[in-house]
């Protein structure tokens, strides 16, 4: 049986972070690409840019998943972060655009990834004239940061709380930025990232899971609206958010698990729908709800961690939706964060709820000394 | 990101790519600049437009463009009409592109709800895409929100859907999207709707889509959900308490931890009072069950002095099972004397389900109590040898079932005379008539969705049944041929064999508690020569069966000891109602962690508990993080640390977190843990710190 190829992931990753960083500095001045990277911007790549962030979380997950975290340049990926950070609080998709509550996940994903969630409160301290209250930290970056934050007058995390929070509507559902499309994929980028920085109460959380919970269908999955077809990116959304808030009470847990055991088709992989095609991202999806709802071992483990495999590019690295198909970093982090919930071995365990490490959200969630 | 070769690029295709990028590389740059500079002239916008067509997904293009909109919406003598309809058109192109994008969709309503373009041109413009692609759910949730904005008759969308499957039934979006639109009607249009009828013809429906072809998924869950709204009722009710209605309890002191007495009932002394508690279970999880809406009268217990609690995993004040328990002060106690006790509830409507249904079936029970005066031997409370579960200490139980006072006669709780039954007859016909044709559909081809479906049939329908009957008599008629069926599905579908295992398992256990003779087959007298009491422990022994899964939990209140090794239970959901239990044996299962016990938080009377040979420590993965209370799901207060344990090292705390929450609020004084990965010697001295009450830990008396 073919085996994972980490090593080569890890290359491919590192190639395709380094080719992004080299054009993200080319959107803001515009020098000639240097010529060794001229030939791998692809208008693949180009398209992708506007998700940068959610690149940077896919890929940076999937190198800590694999213990290697330390090879990227952490200060450069921290400062890249802070410099898409709009002053109304929320992340852009990349430097220059628009914030949208997509990417503050994202955000605030890798800087927990790099146990640099206090970049956030310092930046409020910086704001409060604190300036020495932080000095105990030696990373010069975050000093760094936060004075030219404060020189310039930006606001930061105190605005970031309250403009999660903010997004929220009357009927308790949330709105992606301030143009307010609402998609319960919002619901759970607000509770997941105002409980990995302790703001749960800043939502009204009841009215929250009580929308979450309109959205349910006949066959125990959720939709992105009231009404909306059961999908299983969505059900993640919905059911992560319900554990978040310890609310896994208001799903049909024998109902929904077999909706998504039945996801699996004939070759191992699984779909996201009926009567769809199997996909590698779906690896992630359908199991990390299968987990939370302690229903995973209604699936064939075996013929799934079969089919991931098949879909990685052995020579080059990375993997693909499907065996044979080009590879991608959103595949690539979907496939070993699939692996990580099937028990693989060499892959670090991956939370099914946060979509961190499951060190990373101990060290968050859990007191400790 | 899908669907693209992963064949090696020729040079030519690279250069081709190279091109189309820098092209869109100096589109972005020249929008972000006029995005940047809030320009908003004819040539900044054909640009976004022209950035979109391209890449659909840039959103902060469109967030441009609506701030452009909002502009020229806003200088003297602009033309409303001509500045939305170029949006329309501009969405159109994106979606020409990708009609996946998110931000295209989303613009479109945003011009709509400005009050823009009519409903004929949404819907030919919806045709078209719904025809290109029947399953985008972009496209079904625009036309929900158009339908919804321009007041389209659910009728009518219901016909739509109808010409959808009829075109081709496998469409899982418009099944889906006809049970949203039923749901609706059934509630609010019951006399142009009558379930009864609506039912049998959407069976009629789904079985063209099931019989055609048995292995596309289109129907299957539009099936199960027309069952589940056939059998099922909205409104909750109370499917079985414990004292059970009409029975004599004989209360005995039980100051020694090991005396976990089956027959009469061990109490729960403590400060010189006695405890005992009422539970009430629910066919479905419930909320509002209180002093007001539960009335208990007793010379004893003041009703206003009990507290309810919901006894489930989360901390949201609803569950299917609650409990309170009655104190008798010891003082008090006329030994001579028999005392009633009457539980009513239904009185008012504060008990309602999750969605507000309240109950429906009014309830009343009145047991008797009688105490047992406090054996001379025992009052030191010196411990009298401990729980061994070998074989050789269980005798087969040998009474007739008269004789055996610790099942309560009647199992299931039967509905009062005067109120309707639970079941109706166009219920059980339309049961009777599905069953019918899944078996005619079975002697034709073997299929797993026809077993699959067959089985759950005659679940349904013994179910009914059983509310029904009033005779004390009950019995599953069809369990042996469901079983059969589920072990079919196994071999049919072994990739999920361990679904049906566990149906299996269900099905097991409805048959073996439905009634007083069927269980005492399963009951053993627990007899211990270390044993200096001369009362008999019964113990219901559900061991070395193959036990997937635990249920019919609410058949089995009354057990006290309780014997479920040797089996393959993952999870112990459920057994939180078990509050009589003292001796619990979940040896040589397949437990992976500690936050799959969780259940026995609420289990204040164990003493007695063995979870030897699982698996608890060797997975990375633990499937029950979220099922439990636990401060990863906020249902565990920030100071958890501190509430309990001071002694308790630190380090020890964050280590064994999970085994903390679950052990704490016990008093255990026997416990087995070896052969699990997790236990070494500073884990049992985690334990011994964590559980002072603890007499015997493995084989070790402390
Ligand atoms: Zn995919």
């Amino acid at each position: 049986m073919v085996e994972l190829a980490a090593e080569k992931h890890v290359r491919y990753i590192i190639t395709v972070e380094k080719v992004s960083y080299s054009i993200r500095k080319l959107t803001c001045c515009p020098d000639p690409l240097p010529q060794y990277l001229q030939k791998k911007d692809a208008f693949e790549s180009v398209v992708m840019e506007h998700l940068r962030m959610n690149g940077a979380y896919w890929g940076l997950t999937t190198l800590d998943l694999l213990g290697k975290l330390h090879v990227v340049d952490q200060d450069e990926v921290i400062s890249w972060v802070m410099e898409c950070q709009h002053e109304s609080g929320g992340f852009a998709g990349n430097i220059g655009h628009d914030p949208h509550i997509l990417y503050t996940l994202s955000a605030v994903q890798v800087l927990a990834l790099f146990d640099k969630l206090n970049m956030l409160d310092i930046e409020k301290s910086v704001l409060e004239g604190q300036i020495s209250a932080f000095l105990v930290h030696d990373d010069l970056i975050l000093i760094h940061r936060a004075e030219k934050n404060y020189a310039l007058g930006l606001r930061s995390t105190l605005t970031l709380y309250s403009d999660i929070a903010s997004l929220q509507n009357e009927d308790g559902s949330f709105s992606g930025d301030m143009w307010g499309e609402v998609d319960t994929r919002f619901s759970y980028i607000a509770i997941c990232c105002l409980s990995l920085l302790h703001q749960l109460d800043k939502i009204d959380v009841e009215k929250a899971v009580n929308y979450i919970v309109r959205c349910k269908n006949l066959d125990g999955g959720f939709g992105a609206t009231p009404g909306g077809e059961s999908h299983a990116g969505q059900i993640f959304c919905c059911v992560g958010a319900l554990a978040i808030t310890g609310s896994l009470h208001h799903v049909d847990k024998d109902l929904l698990g077999w909706w998504l055991c039945e996801r699996q088709v004939k070759s191992g992989g699984l779909n996201g729908r009926p009567e769809k095609l199997p996909d590698v991202c779906y690896s992630w999806w359908v199991l990390s709800s299968l987990i939370m709802i302690d229903r995973v071992h209604w699936i064939d483990r075996e013929k799934l961690i079969k089919f991931i495999l098949d879909c990685q590019d052995l020579e080059q690295g990375g993997i693909s939706d499907r065996p044979d198909d080009a590879v991608d970093v959103f595949h690539t982090y979907f496939g070993v964060a699939g692996l990580s919930l099937l028990e693989y071995p060499g892959v670090k365990a991956i939370d099914p709820a946060y979509a961190l490490p499951v060190d990373v959200v101990n060290r968050i969630l859990l007191p400790h000394d | 990101m899908h669907g693209r070769p992963r064949n090696p690029s020729k040079p030519e295709d690279e250069e081709a790519s190279a091109a189309k990028a820098s092209k869109l590389r100096a589109l972005q740059s020249q929008f972000l600049h006029n995005h940047h500079s809030k320009l908003y002239d004819k040539g900044a916008l054909e640009l976004s437009a022209k950035l979109l067509e391209i890449n659909p997904e840039f959103y902060t293009a469109w967030n441009y463009r609506k701030l452009a909109v909002e502009h020229c919406l806003s200088q003297p003598g602009s033309d409303p009409e001509s500045i939305l309809n170029e949006e329309l058109r501009a969405v159109e192109g994106a979606l020409r592109q990708n009609f996946k994008s998110y931000g295209a969709w989303y613009h479109r309503k945003w011009v709509l709800s400005k009050g823009h373009s009519s409903v004929d041109h949404e819907m030919r413009l919806l045709d078209k895409f719904q025809k290109a692609d029947p399953r985008n759910f972009h496209a079904w949730n625009y036309r929900r929100f158009v339908a919804a904005l321009k007041n389209i008759s659910e009728e009518d969308e219901l016909k739509y859907t109808t010409d959808m499957i009829e075109r081709n039934f496998s469409n899982y979006s418009a099944w889906h999207n006809r049970s949203i639109l039923l749901s609706n009607l059934l509630k609010r249009k019951a006399e142009v709707f009558p379930k009864e009828k609506i039912l049998s013809e959407e069976y009629e429906l789904v079985h063209q889509a099931i019989f055609t072809d048995p292995d596309d998924q289109s129907g299957w869950f539009y099936h199960l959900w027309l069952l589940e709204q056939t059998v099922t009722k909205d409104a909750p009710w109370l499917i079985s308490c414990w004292p059970a209605s009409g029975s004599e309890l004989i209360i005995s002191d039980s100051k020694s931890a090991s005396s976990c007495t089956a027959s009469p009932l061990s109490s729960y002394f403590s400060d010189g009072r006695v405890e005992m508690p009422v539970i009430l279970y629910f066919n479905q999880a419930i909320k509002g069950v209180n002093t007001s809406t539960v009335t208990v009268r007793s010379v004893f217990a003041e009703s206003k002095d009990l507290v309810w609690r919901p006894l489930s995993l989360s901390n949201f004040g609803s569950a299917q099972a609650w409990v309170a328990f009655l104190k008798f002060s010891e003082v008090k106690i006329d030994y001579s004397m028999s005392y009633e006790v009457e539980v009513s509830l239904g009185d008012s409507s504060g008990i309602v389900s999750l969605n507000g249904c309240p109950l429906t079936h009014a309830f009343q029970s009145k047991f008797m109590v009688r105490f047992q005066q406090p054996d001379s031997r025992n009052t030191d409370g010196q411990n009298i040898g401990s729980i061994s579960w070998e074989d050789s200490n269980f005798q087969n139980y040998e009474g007739g079932p008269e004789q055996c006072n610790i099942i309560p006669p009647c199992i299931q709780l039967k509905m009062a005379k005067d109120h309707e039954p639970i079941a109706s007859k166009w219920q059980v016909d339309i049961l009777m008539n599905e069953i019918e044709l899944f078996r005619e559909l079975l002697s034709a081809a073997d299929c797993k969705i026809g077993k699959l479906t067959l089985a759950r049939l005659l679940t349904a329908l013994d179910t009914l049944m059983l509310y029904n009957d009033t005779s004390n008599s009950c019995q599953m008629r069809h369990t042996e041929e469901i079983l059969a069926l589920y072990t079919d599905l196994m071999k049919l579908d072994p990739s999920h064999s361990q679904y049906y295992r566990e149906e299996h398992s269900l099905t097991f256990l409805r048959q073996v508690s439905c009634s007083k003779e069927n269980l005492l087959r399963y009951c053993w007298l627990y007899r211990n020569s270390a044993l200096s009491d001369s009362r008999n422990l019964v113990c219901l022994r559900l061991n070395n069966l193959s036990l997937a899964r635990v249920g019919s939990i609410e058949n089995l209140l009354w057990v006290q000891m309780l014997d479920l090794s040797h089996n393959e239970l993952r999870s112990i959901e459920g057994l939180e109602a078990m509050q009589l239990l003292s001796c619990l044996n979940l040896s040589n299962n397949k437990i992976k962690s500690f936050t799959a016990l969780d259940p026995l938080r609420h289990l204040k009377s164990l003493k007695v508990l063995n979870i030897s040979q699982n698996e608890i420590g060797k997975h990375s993965v633990d499937t029950t993080r979220y099922l439990c209370s636990s401060p990863l799901s906020h249902t565990e207060a920030s100071d958890w640390r501190r509430s309990g344990l001071c002694s308790t090292d630190d380090a020890q705390l964050s280590k064994y977190w999970e085994a903390f929450l679950v052990f704490r609020d016990l008093t255990l004084v026997q416990l087995g843990i070896t052969g699990n990965k997790v236990v070494n010697e500073d884990f049992r001295s985690f334990l011994l710190k964590i559980l002072p009450t603890l007499e015997r830990l493995d084989d070790t008396n402390l």
